[in-house]
């Protein structure tokens, strides 16, 4: 099967690869996928105090669109705040690297990994993060 | 200068030998004559051809000529193996034993069979290097064992089964024995005859002859075997496969066998030293690197390895300039990774890293080391992107992690 040049691309020149300390306050940490399924994928966000995704690092075990998904979706969500980045939307990132239908799960992982991440970060900041109310809302633009 | 891309891959199909290729082309414009016509020198010189193929398929593989049978390929031999003999021979019995590692073109004449209602088979598991113990095989036999399927050697893993003493066993018990020779004809010395091998499935594709040609080898004495054709049409072959006989292939095919047969044993030294500088090369530069497959009973061109942490996939797309293969999951339609690693019972996550490199006639030293510095420096860099490298490295034990997925 051919990859699209975009997915080549990510491939070749991954963006944000590496891993924040764990127990950083302001680090959430999503891990998704299993190895005996043949991909995991780690998502690390740094995210401010008023709730904006200031950074963000991967590291995935999978096939080529897995890595280009992650490596994507760390640019994408840089500078969003999370109310936003958890609504991002795994056609986003198929649309992005033209991924052909048997990839589409790689996209659904790193959906996930957005998810399981700002979850993680919400987790660690307390009780009120953790409530699902949301108490952090986007700076109006 | 080396030439890009570097093919690895010679347990998926072989270039076509020039030598192989000079015999066959009068074949397609000055001697195109159909074999089976009787009455004039086109047909003679066909036939000619097609028997002096015949002579040569059968030296190289411990057969008479008459014993071979022409077909499309291995699959169609596999096919009519199986399909054939459970047929003919079923008010003997219904039950075949096989195993869980062979070709698709065997597990699913199988398959096919079962849900047909026209046979039960026992699939016998391997061991750790991917070999069927022949007391497997005597304790499956039943009153009703009519056939028994077991590849010589496997086409990802390389093992080399102990094929003489399954035919002993075979008949000891007065059981046809058939077994796919494919990736071993032409490699490995191979005598159908003294191994008891009563049915053989061969191509000419894999031993640098073309696509689309192949032969079943079968045995005229001691037994005689005898099957139900699954091709109908104008008795060709003896009744066993109707249709025009593919001169060109057949000329190519028999050419093909002489070159291998001629050059085995230099050729094999000579795959076997390639063999062992790519995996000591790999080794010495990479750690928590495993073979796949049998250590000392495999084929000489066969190398599968697995880089743990490294999903095969992204590690082709990596080597894009070399063609390997992997029994990766993400490179298979149907999203499993390769069934015979998952039956060496490794982890999954070593199946998803599996490669399988496949030397062959064309390959050089220069091409090795090549490769082996171009995947080692392409695992060291997905590596620091795998999560589960890193992992490893901070001593989590990856099988105690609550992986939800
Ligand atoms: C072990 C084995 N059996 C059967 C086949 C099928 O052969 P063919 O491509 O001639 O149908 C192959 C290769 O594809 C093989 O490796
Ligand atoms: S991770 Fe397996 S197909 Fe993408």
């Amino acid at each position: 099967m051919a990859y699209s040049e975009k997915v080549i691309e990510h491939y070749n020149n991954p963006r944000n690869v590496g891993s924040f300390a764990k127990d950083e306050p302001n680090v959430g940490t999503g891990v998704v996928g299993a190895p005996e399924c043949g991909d995991v994928m780690k998502l690390q966000l740094k995210i401010g105090d008023d709730g904006v995704i200031e950074d963000a690092r991967f590291k995935t075990f999978g096939c080529g669109s897995a890595i280009a998904s992650s490596s994507y979706v760390t640019e994408l969500v840089k500078g969003k705040h999370i109310d936003e980045a958890i609504t991002i939307k795994n056609t986003v990132i198929v649309k992005e690297l033209n991924l052909p239908p048997v990839k589409i799960h790689c996209s659904v992982l790193a959906e996930d990994a957005i998810k399981a991440a700002i979850a993680d970060w919400r987790k660690r900041r307390g009780d009120n993060f953790a409530s699902g109310e949301q108490p952090l809302r986007a700076k109006e633009a | 200068m080396l030439k890009k891309p570097v093919y690895m891959d010679n347990h998926a199909t072989t270039r076509v030998d020039s030598r192989v290729l000079d015999a066959m082309l009068p074949y397609f414009t000055e001697k195109y004559g159909n074999a089976a016509s009787r009455n004039h020198s086109f047909g003679w010189e066909a036939e000619e051809a097609v028997d002096r193929a015949r002579n040569q398929i059968a030296a190289l593989i411990g057969a008479k000529s008459k014993e071979i049978i022409f077909t499309s390929g291995a699959t169609e031999s596999d096919n009519l193996a199986i399909k054939g003999v459970v047929e003919f021979y079923k008010d003997k019995g219904n039950h075949v034993i096989s195993c869980v590692t062979e070709h698709k073109a065997v597990l699913d004449s199988c398959r096919a069979l079962e849900r047909a209602g026209k046979a039960t088979v026992t699939y016998l598991p391997v061991d750790k290097y991917g070999t069927v113990d022949p007391d497997a095989v005597r304790r499956a036999i039943t009153d009703k064992t009519v056939l028994i399927t077991i590849m010589w050697a496997n086409n990802e893993i390389g093992t080399i089964h102990p094929i003489a003493e399954i035919g002993k066993i075979a008949k000891e018990k007065g059981i046809i024995f058939h077994c796919d020779a494919v990736q071993a004809i032409g490699k490995v010395p191979v005598d159908f005859e003294k191994a008891g091998v009563d049915l053989a499935s061969i191509t000419a594709h894999k031993i640098y002859g073309p696509k689309g040609i192949g032969a079943i080898y079968v045995r005229s004495k001691g037994p005689r075997v005898r099957l139900t054709p699954q091709m109908d049409g104008g008795g060709h072959e003896r009744g066993m496969r109707s249709g025009t006989l593919n001169v060109p292939g057949i000329v190519g095919l028999g050419a093909a066998c002489e070159i291998a047969g001629m050059e085995m044993p230099e050729e094999a030294q000579r795959l076997i030293q390639l063999r062992s500088q790519l995996q000591a090369g790999l080794f010495e530069r990479l750690d928590e690197i495993y073979v796949n497959g049998h250590p000392t009973e495999r084929l000489p061109g066969n190398l599968n390895v697995s880089f743990a942490y490294v999903e095969g996939e992204s590690l082709l797309m990596g080597i894009n300039d070399i063609a390997v293969s992997s029994g990766s999951a993400c490179t298979s339609a149907t999203l499993e990774p390769s069934y015979v690693i998952r039956a060496l019972g490794i982890d999954d996550e070593l199946a998803h890293s599996s490669i399988r490199f496949g030397l062959g006639r064309f390959n050089t030293l220069e091409e090795v080391d090549y490769v082996t510095d171009r995947v080692s420096k392409e695992v060291k860099r997905l590596r620091e992107m795998s999560p589960l490298y890193e992992m490893a490295k901070e001593g989590i034990d990856l099988k105690s992690v609550n992986w939800k997925s």
